[in-house]
């Protein structure tokens, strides 16, 4: 037998103490997402045949009206979100595979604060989608994006922010469905029209004004459109290109700034995980 | 320190109801720090729901329960702190190797980084996994994760470990070398042990055993005082006919048998005097005879009003084991 270890010591809370706790929850993610590389690899065939197939084909019909940027251009940041969006969804959304496994009642009966718990989910949910995103953005060049340094750190950040919020909504997902067939459907439900109703995949100035105000009440719609204004300003374009590829979101008559955008985010994952951790804590 | 003095695990008037289903309905209990104490009783009972309160998961309905000191509703995280679990469902992450799940444990609970690496070598040679530890949960077997999950429970020294059926679904050896790793901490560190089971040889290694059936405890005392209580010898029979010798029990002896695991059971004062009398006065023709002193599981008969194995079987249903991996 070992050299006997006197009583370890557990401190008595602290702030220390819960970012601890939200650190190895993140660690945890890092090592399951290190194990599963066929995932990585699958959930990167969606956004490149949306990249290639989709904005290759559709690129000769929207040709037409928008002389010097490709359709793939256009599409490239809103692949970029698509592809951290069903990740960190789904990062969120395996707590479901947590509660069945039992391990989520080994995390929810620790010392610690349930929102430090949900916490280390978001930021590992969304370091696994932002460093999943880091080999689309390496395509960057084939699509006609440059590849600038500036421009590709703050597309990183504002990655590494909609992960966070849509890992938050996961989980406030994840808190409502209690069984893993249920989880699914629940993803093709919520995020599969976030993706559409965001500008993603197409400009939304075109849509019905009733889609309009849905588009303006998805969270993602102020995630895509930073990311779009941050590519559309190292490219050389027209005003009458920019206007029909990037003509920003507006409430009435007000253009959003940028940093109103951005707000918005942090604010919706404020506000997301909050709800989560509300429901999390009250659990069984 | 005052709270050394403070029981383990003081219950008083605890109910628990969950919508139609009244799972706990008023008990009290006192367990004594130091001491191994067991938690009886058939499927549905409640005992895992009055753990689950213990250990600050379910809120009580009513009463109140205080554990190392501190009460399970006011002072959560101070409980939280002081207790050690071991759930009936499994809650590793068998993707994670032994030791990333002993060190995410160790986190979680903060474990002062100094002594961390020496305690998890300390719990996994307990329990007999240090070899182990870097393969993955995944690939053990059944009882290998049991003992991974004990070994978590006492990774942050907990004051008070409660352990809800640590040895169900195990081989009799593994069962064993589980109760030879309670003894062991006892003899280790200061630490109270609240255990449930099915198994009454098992609630033998008890310091106090109490029962529970519907939500209520209905005996509590040590294995050998509440044998003694029972008084009575267990004689069983092997016949022909065992409804017919049910019924000439009655007119002969005034005594009422059941069937009982195929043969039929009954309890008289003195056994041993009353097997003559048995031979010479029943209708039925007798194929064997035992007598047995009162066991525990007479104790649970009496108290229950079934044994202990027909309890488990739970109405025969063969879903009971598949339900518990919810
Ligand atoms: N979350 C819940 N919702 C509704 N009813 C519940 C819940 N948990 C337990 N019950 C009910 O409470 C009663 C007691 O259950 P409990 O799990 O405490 O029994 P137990 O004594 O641990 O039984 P077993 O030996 O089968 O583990 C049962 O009737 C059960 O159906
Ligand atoms: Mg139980």
């Amino acid at each position: 037998m070992t050299t006997e270890v006197a009583a370890v010591r557990i401190p008595a809370g602290g702030l220390r103490h819960e970012l601890r706790a939200a650190s190895v929850v993140w660690q945890r993610e890092m090592i399951r997402f290190s194990r599963d590389r066929a995932r990585v690899v699958s959930s990167l065939v969606q956004p490149v045949l949306f990249l290639f197939v989709l904005g290759g084909g559709l690129s000769s019909i929207v040709q037409a009206g928008t002389g010097s940027v490709d359709f793939k251009t256009f599409l490239f940041p809103g692949v970029l979100a698509t592809s951290v969006l069903f990740t960190a969804a789904f990062a969120g959304i395996s707590m479901v595979w947590d509660r069945e496994f039992g391990f989520l009642r080994e995390m929810l009966v620790a010392p610690v604060s349930t929102a430090a718990i949900l916490t280390g989910k978001c930021v590992g949910g969304a370091t696994v989608a932002t460093l999943q995103s880091l080999v689309l953005l390496a395509l960057a060049g084939t699509v006609g994006v440059p590849y600038d340094v500036v421009m590709l750190l703050e597309l990183v950040g504002l990655l590494f922010l909609m992960a966070f919020m849509i890992t938050a909504l996961g989980l406030l997902l994840a808190s409502r469905v209690k069984t893993i067939q249920a989880a699914m459907p629940m993803v093709q439900l919520i995020i599969t029209p976030l993706m559409f109703l965001s500008g993603a995949l197409f400009p939304l100035s075109g849509l019905p004004g009733w889609l309009t105000v849905l588009t303006h009440v998805n969270p993602m719609t102020y995630a895509v459109e930073p990311m779009r204004s941050v590519v559309f300003a190292r490219l050389d374009t027209d005003a009458a290109t920019l206007a029909a590829f990037d003509p920003g979101i507006h409430w009435g008559d007000y253009r959003v700034s940028l940093g109103l955008q951005v707000l918005v985010v942090v604010l919706a994952c404020l506000l997301l995980l909050t709800a989560a951790v509300a429901r999390f804590a009250r659990t069984e | 320190m005052g709270e050394q003095v403070a029981a383990a695990v003081r219950v008083r008037g605890l109910v628990k109801r969950y919508k139609e289903v009244e799972a706990v309905r008023g008990i009290d209990l006192d367990v004594v720090p130091g001491e191994t104490f067991g938690f009886l009783g058939p499927n549905g009972a409640g005992k895992s729901t009055t753990i689950k309160i213990l250990c600050t998961l379910v809120e009580a309905t009513e009463g109140t329960a205080q554990v190392a000191g501190f009460d399970v509703a006011r002072d959560r995280d101070a409980v939280r702190r002081r207790i050690g679990l071991v759930f009936q469902e499994p809650t590793l992450d068998a993707y994670l190797t032994g030791e990333q799940n002993l060190r995410f444990h160790g986190e979680l609970y903060g474990v002062d980084r100094s002594t961390a690496a020496a305690r998890r070598e300390e719990v996994l040679q307990m329990v007999g996994l240090w070899d182990r530890r870097r393969d993955a949960v995944q690939t053990y077997s059944g009882g290998m994760r049991r003992r991974l999950e004990i070994a978590r429970g006492l990774l942050h020294s907990p004051q008070v470990l409660f352990l809800d059926e640590p040895t169900i679904g195990l081989d009799p050896q593994t069962r064993a070398s589980i109760w030879e790793y309670i003894r062991e901490l006892h003899r280790r560190e200061d630490i109270t042990v609240f255990v449930t089971t099915h198994y009454m040889d098992e609630a033998e290694n008890c310091d106090r055993i109490a029962i529970m059936n519907e939500g209520r405890i209905v005996a509590l005392d040590t294995p050998e005082a509440l044998k003694r209580a029972i008084g009575k010898d267990r004689v069983v029979i092997t016949t022909d006919d065992d409804g017919a010798a049910i019924a000439s029990l009655r007119e002969q002896f005034e005594i009422e048998a059941a069937v009982h695991e195929g043969a039929v059971s009954f309890a008289v004062t003195d056994g041993a005097a009353f097997v003559p009398q048995l031979f010479a006065r029943l209708d039925v023709p007798i194929h064997s005879v035992s007598v047995t002193r009162p066991s525990l599981d007479d104790v649970f008969l009496a108290h229950t009003g079934t044994t202990i194995r027909d309890a488990e079987r739970g109405g025969g249903n063969p879903f009971a084991i598949m339900a518990r991996g919810r």
